[in-house]
């Protein structure tokens, strides 16, 4: 899958970094809490989440996270964007909510990365 | 490299937003040094946890970095109240931090365990009312 894929299938507006929509991706994390994030995400390069605060992006980019879907159609403010920009990370927005987003991306084939 | 280099970063207390400029500066460092993914990502992992528990526990405070091809190291020193119990904040959920903290997504202890998740070596000193030092090491495999 790649990020032009999740754009489609979670309706999604894309906020910066457009020209990396090629990037493929294969596995995803859903969450609110970035300490989570950082204990138990492996190798998993999109982050969905309902947080609009520069350490969204700070966490994504310290696991090498290449897009963040922001749920409920939340939109950070331009600091948070020029940080993602800066560090080539895609941010978008979808209309979804975060359990309707992460059922969507899971049911066209994406998986969370873990055994269990 | 042939030679270890040091990187020294000033972590200021008053702006949570900021906090993890200095993990970010470190790990295109790393990039740019040509570490292998695996390491580089547990050096900032670790560092960025130590950051944001700096900035959210102890008023920010100074970290040093020391690069050897073969070993990073860290010194995170702050001038904070210091820990009462480090053996209760090393364990998982245990969390003293704000509310205000935790709707930024943090706060749900997990930093220190992550941290010594992440590490191949760590060490904690501190004393009340003086402060703290983590000091945390990561070989490069």
């Amino acid at each position: 899958m790649t990020v032009k894929d999740i754009r489609e299938i979670l309706k999604a507006e894309v906020i910066c970094c457009a020209d990396h929509l090629d990037t493929e991706v294969h596995t995803a994390c859903g969450s609110d809490m970035m300490s989570d994030v950082l204990a138990f995400v492996k190798d998993q390069s999109v982050l969905l989440t309902g947080l609009i605060n520069p350490q969204v992006v700070r966490t994504a980019e310290m696991m090498d996270m290449r897009c963040i879907v922001f749920v409920r159609g939340k939109v950070p403010d331009e600091s948070v964007v020029q940080l993602a920009q800066d560090r080539e990370i895609v941010l978008m927005k979808t209309p979804y909510r975060m359990f309707t987003a992460c059922g969507l991306l899971y049911d066209n084939g994406l998986r969370g990365g873990c055994d269990i | 490299m042939a030679e270890t280099i040091q990187l020294h970063f000033d972590v200021p207390g008053d702006d949570f937003t900021r906090a993890g400029e200095a993990s970010g500066q470190t790990k295109r460092t790393l990039k740019k040094i040509g570490f292998s993914s695996d390491t580089i990502r547990r050096v900032s992992i670790a560092m960025y946890e130590g950051e944001i528990n700096m900035v959210i526990h102890a008023g920010g405070g100074v970290i040093d970095v020391e690069i050897a091809p073969d070993r990073i190291e860290m010194w995170l020193r702050d001038k904070g109240p210091g820990i009462p119990d480090v053996e209760l904040a090393m364990q998982e959920g245990y969390s003293t931090a704000p509310d205000n903290v935790r709707s930024l997504g943090f706060g749900a202890g997990m930093g220190l365990p992550n941290i010594k998740k992440y590490t191949d070596d760590m060490k904690i000193d501190t004393e009340i009312g003086v402060g703290t030092t983590v000091y945390m090491a990561v070989q490069n495999h």
